[in-house]
């Protein structure tokens, strides 16, 4: 038996996450003070250099593990978008938390390990290891949904999600033991294979639907949709914030490496299975959101309406199609981290407000903030110069080039739908009587309300490196 | 062989039928005791197949703590559970219809189904000569399997978190014992002498 130590180079990033999450625990249980602040900005800091260390590792495909780990572009794009979003839904809290007087600094403590458990996810080379890293992360997610636990509706939330959760991982897990028993093998690379071997293998395809009914648990995809808006509007906004953003980015990741590298020989069964989930979930998305009052519901449809168009392009399982989908989610990262500024900034001297008619005015009470919502909301519709539009058009393309027309269609006329409940609100922060007035964005609010925008204008007139980054990333996987 | 087979399905059972009787019994405490039992008959068909570590591991690990601390909570905590139970038999002839034809689909599907070779190659994994059980485990789990051990550590210590965070509350104002506070005492600080006037009290 030979026994040397695995390449670690490639998982140098989530052993630094692992550790230093490890240290800050430490710290904060040991230091009698409350030091929550600093480890705020510490775990920060933490997102920070792994994401730079994940910058500097080699190139080209690195296997490590035993084929559990795999490291190449597609995991590298990933991983920063998933930690950018990490760090930015942490720094996002600090205001939030310090106005509502809560101060644990178990919260960004756990928002590392959950990303570090997204990681694991992002580079997962067989079932075990996936199954590993959704687990690490969700387990977190749980305890952060819940984390202001003398709120009933965080608890509730937390409740809800860890009961549903538990259920789709169950699912996840039949899926896999069937796939295991039906191709002899965990890796992505022999499932492959084997399915490659093998005609008619009905069992195989039972447990991919299996698989695939986990896996839209988690990006929140319908039918298994029921969770979502209940929990973001239960979770605390920050939490919502970071919800709609890291953990959907992961678990699309998963989704595409699963469908793309175990099952290519297969693609035919497992089309009509994300076109079906695709379309239930732009269509209710789309229709579900314009009844809704309350903004962080409202949010939550749009997020599964966003990850029923960012589906489109892995229906079309095609490089374009992936290439698309790593567009899509990295415009859509930007939107929704910006629209979640806003909502945290939706604050009066009495507390936080949360419905829709709470902005009404919001264009002459604050420009600024109202003109950046507006054109943030523009971009979630789709509306053509801003990058959301771009997103849609990458999938669609990669749809037509796929020949999945009637997809398509459909996706267009959902978004035309969507469309109108975004200007709604357009509508209420411009045109009604205006309603009290918020109190100022803080300070790093602002900076990160500047980016998004900026983001979403700049990649109108300058989408190459972007573009060029998603499309190494997409062909790495094929 | 025979012998095996019986064994096998005296085994089987066995778990089935105090499975059911974990979810039917009237009584909680019955309840957990038919789980233990379904562990114990877990245990055996793990011996059957030659893998006594998992075998001794299911009965101390999830009969000697797990089922033990879900009597502890069964018995402390006042839990109406007949109550929450009520619905249970009541859909039951329903559930069992559905099972039963998910059943049946799942045959069906199944039946027609040719086990691929690979899958018989994976089965017959042979032992490997002069090993223990727990020995073999170990060298593929510290070896083979290092990252997932490491990943599972990982879930457990946030499992770990979450649960003190979710249960630790710091009320204001409890008195907590600080042993080196009381140990740290002297007379000094301890004990004050007054000179108490007579009929005039402290």
């Amino acid at each position: 038996m030979t026994e040397t130590l695995p390449n670690l180079v490639p998982a140098i990033p989530e052993i630094i996450l692992g550790c230093g999450a490890m240290l800050l625990l430490m710290l904060g249980a040991f230091r009698t003070k409350d030091i929550s602040e600093g480890i705020y900005s510490l775990c920060v800091l933490l997102l920070l250099v792994a994401g730079a260390v994940v910058l500097f590792i080699p190139g080209g495909t690195q296997v490590t593990f035993d084929g559990g780990f795999v490291f190449d572009e597609f995991a590298r794009f990933m991983k920063i978008l998933t930690m950018g979003a990490s760090a930015l839904a942490i720094i996002m809290s600090r205001s939030y938390f310090r106005a509502e007087k809560f101060s644990r600094f178990e919260y960004p403590i756990l928002i590392v390990l959950a990303t570090a458990g997204m990681m694991l996810m992002i580079s997962a080379g067989n079932m075990m290891s996936l199954y590993m890293g959704l687990e690490l992360q969700s387990l977190a997610l749980y305890v952060v949904a819940a984390i202001q636990r003398d709120s009933t509706r965080a608890t509730e939330a937390g409740l809800k999600y860890f009961v549903l959760g538990a259920l789709a991982s169950g699912m996840l897990l039949y899926g896999i033991s069937l796939i295991y028993g039906f191709t002899g093998s965990m890796e992505f690379t022999e499932i492959a294979h084997a399915a490659t071997n093998d005609h008619g293998n009905i069992g195989l395809v039972f447990g991919l639907v299996f698989l695939l009914a986990g896996l839209a648990f988690k990006v929140s995809a319908v039918p298994f949709h029921m969770w979502t808006p209940d929990v973001y509007e239960g979770a605390p906004t920050p939490v919502t914030a970071f919800f709609a953003a890291a953990p959907k980015i992961a678990a699309m990741a998963i989704f595409i490496r699963t469908m793309i590298t175990a099952f290519p020989t297969i693609a035919n069964d497992w089309q009509q299975i994300i076109v079906f989930i695709s379309i239930a979930s732009m269509v209710l998305g789309a229709f579900a959101a314009i009844g809704q009052r309350n903004i962080k519901r409202l949010m939550a449809y749009s997020s599964i309406g966003h990850m029923g168009f960012a589906l489109v392009g892995l229906a079309a399982g095609s490089q374009a199609g992936v290439r698309g989908v790593i567009i899509y989610l990295a415009i859509y990262v930007a939107m929704t981290v910006g629209t979640f500024v806003c909502i945290l900034a939706m604050r009066r001297s009495d507390g936080m407000v949360e419905d829709i008619d709470d902005l009404a005015g919001l264009g002459k009470n604050n420009p600024m903030m109202g003109f950046l919502l507006a054109m943030l909301l523009f971009s979630l519709a789709g509306i053509p110069p801003l990058a959301g539009f771009f997103g849609k058009f990458y999938v669609f393309l990669a749809a037509i080039e796929a020949e999945l027309y009637t997809l398509a269609i459909i996706g267009v006329l959902a978004s035309v739908v969507g469309a109108f409940y975004y200007l709604r609100i357009i509508k209420i922060i411009y045109f009604d009587e205006p309603a009290e007035r918020f109190v100022p964005m803080a300070s790093e609010l602002r900076v990160i309300l500047g980016v998004a925008a900026l983001f979403i204008i700049l990649f109108i007139v300058y989408p190459s490196p972007l573009i060029s980054a998603a499309g190494n990333a997409a062909s790495s996987l094929f | 062989m025979t012998v095996a087979a019986l064994f096998f399905y005296m085994f089987s059972a066995g778990i089935i039928g105090s499975a059911f009787m974990v979810i039917s019994a009237r009584n909680p405490v019955h309840a957990v005791l038919f789980l233990i039992l379904a562990f114990f008959n877990g245990a055996g068909i793990f011996l059957l197949l030659g893998a006594e570590f998992l075998a001794m591991i299911l009965v101390i690990v999830y009969v000697g703590a797990v089922a033990v601390l879900f009597l502890f909570v069964v018995m402390m905590l006042d839990v109406d559970f007949a109550e929450l139970k009520q619905g249970v038999l009541q859909y039951l002839p329903i559930g069992a219809l559905i099972g039963l034809l998910l059943f049946i689909e799942l045959v069906m599907v199944l039946g027609g189904w040719v086990i691929s070779p690979e899958v018989v190659r994976v089965v017959e994994t042979p032992m490997v000569e002069g090993m223990e059980n727990t020995e073999a485990i170990g060298r593929l789990l510290y070896t083979k399997y290092v990252y997932l051990f490491q990943t599972a550590g990982m879930i457990l210590l946030v499992a770990m978190i979450g649960a003190i965070v979710l249960t630790l509350h710091h009320k204001p104002g409890v008195r907590r014992q600080n042993i080196a506070d009381q140990v740290a005492r002297d007379p000094k600080t301890a004990v004050e002498l007054r000179d108490v006037k007579p009929g005039q009290g402290v």
